[in-house]
């Protein structure tokens, strides 16, 4: 699996407050959620977003709730993959446990830029700044995980199977 | 090797025999919470794998307390589907309208979470029940509908960071002080992936409210669980309450922990979260001038008997600042006729404070005192990310309820002993 988008970039400790606001938890469509995704951090976010665009932050991207609004959201607004320095544990889990690939890299968070064009190899863990030409691999994903997202996330996972 | 409370309690729920941290493991789950924010995409879910399938009805504990009594339409539609549901499977542990307590403050007092046992739940705050020397932890509701259809759970095996907290507690400070001072000195990320196990002199001497109030707290440093070991207290607490066996565990003297942190409780004075995270803190000498609109008392932090008896104590006789909404928030329908039964309630209202139900309300923002533009509240919740209690342009700090107390009376953020 092979993503590319333009970028949009974000700093530390993006919790889910900023991803979706609580505000708006009263429904888990995915359609009414993606109109809110992101705004407390970036108010243009939800209509600049395009389908393939890449999300890069810096650390604990995710932390605050539990709430799967976060990443339903990230996905229903196009976005293919998320890439930041580290993850908060329940968001980590969260996202392979619905399928929304996200990667760990400090250099790759630390180095690009608004707006650039980024394709990451999923499989690899490979990271290619299209715009500057730089590259950067991303810690590589358990085995168990990589089961997960094959099986397109925990429930199908389970389906297939009859166990975690 | 010596093991840590955490790996005595993953190896009783596990049948992978060795097991160290970075390993994924099977768990078996004692208790699967959700509530009415995240039991409804677990149940669409579990309808969607079309296993229909419940490991074990009795395990499943759902709480309506985040938008009840039903806000709007939307909340209102999502609590139906989560009544239906518990209706339709004969989920044992349904709490609902005049039983609804907020879910962490809720528990406890059934009951449903014991010492030792291995708990998930479909909020991050599910690690509050680390305090009665469980392993307990937050995850999605993915995670809670896998764990209802096959009582387990996947869980990457933690390794342990240890505090021990020494000295005797300053006037006025309690579990809400020492959790902040201990995420102000580690920060937000300072825990991710760890478990927290909170230990000490100090902790000993702290009742079970104090001590629920700082395991609350763990996933503010984003860390997995915040564990204190059970001690007779506990057992006190739990021996009532308990409806089936429990097993308390220590950890080895021979351990093995990431890091060691000693703190002494001397220098710990009460203290503040400033916006917009829990990290922020200062202690009250150093707030300076913060001139506030609202006080919330409440929450699964610090919503219990213990803490609106602080809260009383420092408003008895004495009059809310004009202009400032002091809003408290008994978290359980118990909490809330003990506070009536010792006259709580009715100093509340003659001092000005607005008396809620039990829920979660404003802690997240969703109703019953939500901030407008620019204004500022103080709450002894446990977040103050951006618009948490409302309007993106205003501010949350954080406290225990003394200082809130105390806060309400002045009108800025202030000292307890400015009022007492
Ligand atoms: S009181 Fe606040 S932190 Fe606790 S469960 Fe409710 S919303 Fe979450």
């Amino acid at each position: 699996m092979i993503f590319k988008g333009k970028t949009f970039l974000f700093g530390d400790d993006i919790d889910t407050d900023a991803i979706i606001p609580a505000r708006y938890l009263n429904t888990s469509d995915p359609d009414e959620l993606k109109k809110h995704c992101m705004e407390d951090a970036d108010p243009q976010f939800p209509s600049r977003v395009e389908n393939g665009d890449v999300i890069v932050a810096g650390k604990n991207f995710g932390c605050g709730s539990s709430r799967e609004h976060a990443p339903i959201a990230i996905k229903a607004s196009g976005v293919s993959c998320v890439i930041a320095s580290s993850f908060a544990r329940i968001f980590f889990r969260n996202s392979f446990n619905m399928g929304l690939p996200i990667f760990e890299s400090d250099q790759a968070s630390a180095e690009i830029l608004e707006g650039d064009v980024v394709e990451v190899d999923a499989s690899s863990g490979m990271i290619r700044d299209i715009t500057t030409g730089k590259s950067y691999t991303a810690k590589p994903i358990p085995s168990f995980m990589q089961d997960l997202i094959a099986d397109g996330g925990l429930i199908e996972h389970i389906r297939k199977t009859g166990k975690i | 090797m010596g093991m840590t409370i955490a790996e005595k309690i993953l190896h009783a729920h596990t049948d992978t025999p060795e097991f160290k941290p970075g390993d994924i493991i099977r768990v078996n789950v004692d208790v699967a919470l959700a509530n009415d924010i995240t039991a409804p995409i677990a149940i669409q879910a579990f309808n969607k794998s079309g296993l229909n399938r419940i490991a074990d009805r009795n395990k499943v504990v759902f709480v309506l307390d985040h938008f009840t009594p039903n806000k709007d339409i939307a909340s209102a539609n999502q609590c139906k589907m989560v009544r239906d549901f518990a209706r339709e499977h004969g989920i044992t542990n349904f709490f609902d309208g005049g039983d609804v307590g907020v879910e962490h403050a809720l528990l406890p007092e059934k009951g449903l979470v014991l010492p030792g046992d291995f708990i998930i739940g479909a909020d991050s705050h599910t690690c509050t029940y680390g305090a009665m020397g469980a392993f307990a932890t937050g995850v999605g509701s993915t995670d809670l509908a896998a764990a209802i259809m096959t009582g387990q759970a996947w869980m990457k095996v933690p390794s342990t960071m240890k505090f021990t907290f020494k000295g005797e507690l300053q006037p006025w400070v309690g579990g809400k002080d020492l959790i902040l001072y201990l995420i102000g000195d580690i920060g937000v990320d300072g825990g991710l992936y760890h478990v927290l196990e909170i230990d000490g002199p100090t902790i000993s001497s702290l009742d079970l409210s104090n001590r629920l109030t700082m395991s609350n707290m763990a996933i503010e440093a984003g860390a997995k669980a915040g564990i204190i070991p059970a001690d007779s207290k506990t057992e006190d607490y739990v021996r009532p309450r308990a409806k089936r066996q429990y097993t308390t565990y220590k950890s080895d003297p021979d351990a093995q922990y990431v890091s060691l942190k000693e703190y002494n409780c001397g220098n710990i004075e009460p203290q503040v979260a400033f916006p917009h995270l829990p990290e922020n803190t200062r202690g009250i000498s150093d707030v300076g001038e913060v001139l506030i609109d609202q006080v919330v008392i409440g929450s699964c932090t610090n919503g219990r008997i213990e803490d609106l008896r602080i809260a009383a104590n420092i408003l008895n006789g004495k009059k809310v600042a004009r202009g400032l909404r002091c809003i408290v928030l008994p978290a359980t329908p118990e909490i809330f006729i003990n506070a009536e039964d010792e006259g709580l309630i009715k100093i509340f209202l003659e001092s000005g404070a607005i008396i809620g139900p039990p829920t979660c309300g404003p802690c997240l923002g969703g109703h019953m005192g939500i901030l407008a533009q620019g204004e500022k509240a103080l709450a002894t919740t446990n977040r103050n990310f951006v618009g948490r209690m409302g309007d993106t342009k205003s501010e949350v700090y954080l406290s225990g309820p003394a200082v809130a107390a105390a806060s309400a009376v002045t009108g800025k953020i202030s000292s307890p002993q400015e009022v007492m």
